[in-house]
């Protein structure tokens, strides 16, 4: 049975107005129902179509009168902030994150209307570590957990939305555990990431990185609100990628930098509103994460249509290389014509010096 | 005796002699190397979820170990026909010689030696992916951490998975200890094998132990830096960096029989009991070849 009303909150982002933009053209879905602090850009707006905006604080109690009044049954969680830069520091981030969360459930429980619950989590709650197995499946837990940032606030989340399910099992409760997003349009950590000329990363340390097309993270957005699905699901594409190779591939400068230094160069970027360089993030970078997609593709029952590599070259339309592969193609070829010349000038000079004895005057001796 | 060369039997056929073309070793060599630089510039190439990177292994890191297989320690391998050519399997080895170079020269046994080229996939202690380069290094070479999560995916993956369940107290072993078997972990290889059903093949390395032989242990500088000893050879620390040179010891590695776990069942592996005894008979069968290869071997260095 298709969802009546939906709300959804962190609507003024990339893909929360994405989703509501797609529910809302779809006519079996009577109202959606879009919730941020902040009201969406004119461009995102247009695009919102039939979508009723609100503007409110999930952290407000308004939020209930808002889920009672529409008699809403699926609510979609989005409103959870990965770094401090976007919600004005980590204090407001956390405030957000995790007493947000716990308002809008709070007010959930309170509505006997709710019957459905989507929560868009992430795979950093298996933490990054030395200590992890290669692949992460949903029943794995971090083998370090994470002390603080995201993904200790989305660990404290996801229990909340345990918690909740728990206390009204009529609600049916799916959380999805993205990897990183990437596309043209979405803007997320590794989007900004890969936008700078030169990308310091971490000296000594590679991490294996596991990607989302922003298409692929908006149909199984959509799929999970509309269908059946409920429990906990790994949500990534096929494939990984080394986050050197990542670079290389985008034709971008990799600056490896040892690990301290690396940390004051997060705090300068931080400080300029650049890309988040934060403990957890280092952690990430110095080791990645993959997660195991049987589940996506068994039970949930979707297939990204981008793999890592695909999703990634996606992405790289959207971005001018610095160090661009023709370039890198051309020189090599012309040192191979070089070379080849070289070759021929050399065997040229040898045949000169040790001419290639004639061929041996042999003759088959014939019969008398 | 002169080689034999075919003789034209028509006399007008002499024309057309060509002489044998001298193969164009290092040209060749060096646009293969400008090709594998584009490709590691662009990215241009594959990797694995464990991090393992073929192309760089396969041009750089095995050429890198080659030298010292072939010329420096003059491997001989033995019973490479118990790996098999396809599927999945558990090569379960002795583990000495202070620094892991046994792994690294069974990886460049199966990959050169066997006829289906195997890549030897290594489990490693997870001090290896504590520290940098290394635990990159490592990981690019297609080696993954030592735990049942990752060993039972690359073994239903069908790769050959290496690992020597000695660990620290095998490679850090005394030299008065050589060539005996130390406890063989929690026997976590034994339940990897029997949840995927994959045979279990005991492989015994002689020769790793003489490369530096331990004759003492630093026990507060392996406090002080971390790590599990730090050894004392007659040549290391007191020869500085030239301590690190391996003594050019003969090496022998021999593939044992491989021991069957599918009949088991995958539910065989939550037996603590069959777990130990399988453990148990992996053991003694490459303490029994040890003692077998070791005879072979005519002395130490050749």
């Amino acid at each position: 049975m298709p969802p009546a009303v939906v709300l959804v909150t962190g609507v003024s982002r990339w893909l929360g107005g994405a989703l509501a933009a797609e529910l809302a053209a779809d006519p079996s879905i009577e109202r959606v129902i879009g919730v941020d602090t902040v009201p969406p850009s004119p461009a995102m707006l247009r695009r919102l179509g039939r979508t009723e905006f609100v503007r409110a604080d999930i952290r407000n109690p308004l939020i209930g009168k808002v889920i009672a009044a529409a008699s809403v049954d699926t609510v979609v969680h989005m409103n959870i902030s990965s770094t401090p830069a976007g919600s004005g520091g980590r204090v407001p981030m956390k405030e957000l994150n995790v007493i947000g969360t716990m308002q809008l459930l709070a007010a959930c429980q309170r509505a006997p209307s709710v019957r459905r619950f989507v929560l868009k989590s992430t795979s950093a709650v298996y933490g990054a570590s030395s200590r992890d197995p290669a692949v992460f499946t949903e029943a794995m837990q971090a083998r370090r957990v994470p002390s603080g940032g995201f993904a200790k606030d989305s660990l404290d989340i996801e229990s909340y939305v345990r918690a909740f399910a728990r206390r009204r099992p009529d609600v049916d409760a799916a959380v999805l555990r993205f990897t990183n997003f990437i596309g043209p349009r979405i803007d997320s950590l590794l989007t900004g990431f890969f936008r700078m000329p030169v990308v310091p990363t971490a000296l000594g340390y590679d991490a294996r990185v596991q990607l989302l097309h922003e298409d692929d993270a908006l149909a199984v957005l959509v799929r999970a609100t509309t269908g059946p699905f409920v429990g906990t699901v790994n949500v990534g594409g096929q494939g990984t990628l080394l986050l050197s190779q990542a670079i290389r591939r985008l034709g971008r400068i990799e600056v490896p930098l040892p690990s301290p230094a690396l940390g004051s160069v997060g705090r300068l970027s931080r400080r300029f509103g650049f890309v988040d360089y934060s403990p957890e993030q280092m952690r990430f970078l110095n080791f990645g994460r993959v997660v195991d997609t049987t589940v996506l593709r068994t039970e949930f029952g979707y297939t990204p249509r981008y793999t890592t590599e695909t999703a990634l070259n996606d992405y790289a339309r959207t971005v001018s290389p610095v160090l661009a592969p023709s370039s890198v193609q051309s020189v090599t070829s012309r040192a191979q014509s070089v070379l080849s010349r070289a070759g021929e000038l050399a065997s040229a000079v040898g045949e000169r010096l040790h001419p290639t004895p004639p061929a041996p005057g042999l003759r088959a001796v014939q019969d008398a | 005796m002169p080689e034999a060369r075919v003789i034209p039997l028509r006399p007008d056929d002499d024309e057309s002699f060509v002489p044998v073309a001298v193969p164009a070793g290092l040209e060749e060599q060096l646009a293969g190397g400008l090709e594998f630089l584009r490709r590691r510039a662009t990215g241009d190439y594959e990797t694995d979820e464990f991090g393992f990177d073929p192309d760089l292994t396969d041009h750089v890191l095995l050429p890198l170990l080659r030298p010292l297989f072939q010329k420096w320690f003059r491997v001989e391998t033995q019973g490479l026909e118990n790996v098999p050519d396809v599927g999945g399997a558990l090569v379960v080895a002795n583990h000495s010689g202070t620094l892991p170079a046994d792994a690294l020269m069974t990886m460049v046994a199966l990959r050169d030696e066997h006829p289906a080229q195997r890549r030897l996939r290594l489990l490693g202690a997870d001090l290896v992916f504590d520290l940098p380069f290394l635990g990159t290094m490592s990981r690019k070479m297609g080696t993954t951490l030592a735990c049942n999560e990752d060993a039972e995916r690359l073994l239903t993956e069908g790769e050959v998975v290496g690992v020597f369940p000695e660990g620290f107290k095998g490679i850090g072993k005394p030299f008065r200890e050589r060539y005996t078997l130390q406890r063989f972990g929690r026997g976590g290889f034994v339940t990897a094998a029997l949840r995927t059903g994959k045979p279990i093949i005991p492989c015994a390395i002689v020769g790793a132990e003489e490369i530096y032989p331990m004759i003492g242990n630093a026990k507060t500088a392996a406090r002080l830096l971390g790590l599990p000893y730090f050894p004392i050879t007659p040549t290391f620390p007191l020869l500085g960096p030239l301590g690190l040179l391996p003594l050019p010891s003969k090496w022998l590695i021999a593939f044992g029989e491989p021991i069957e776990t599918a009949s088991y069942g995958p539910a065989a592996a939550e037996d603590p009991m069959l777990v130990f005894n399988l453990t148990d008979q992996v053991r003694e069968t490459i303490q029994h070849s040890l003692y077998q290869l070791l005879l072979q071997r005519k002395s130490v260095f050749s």
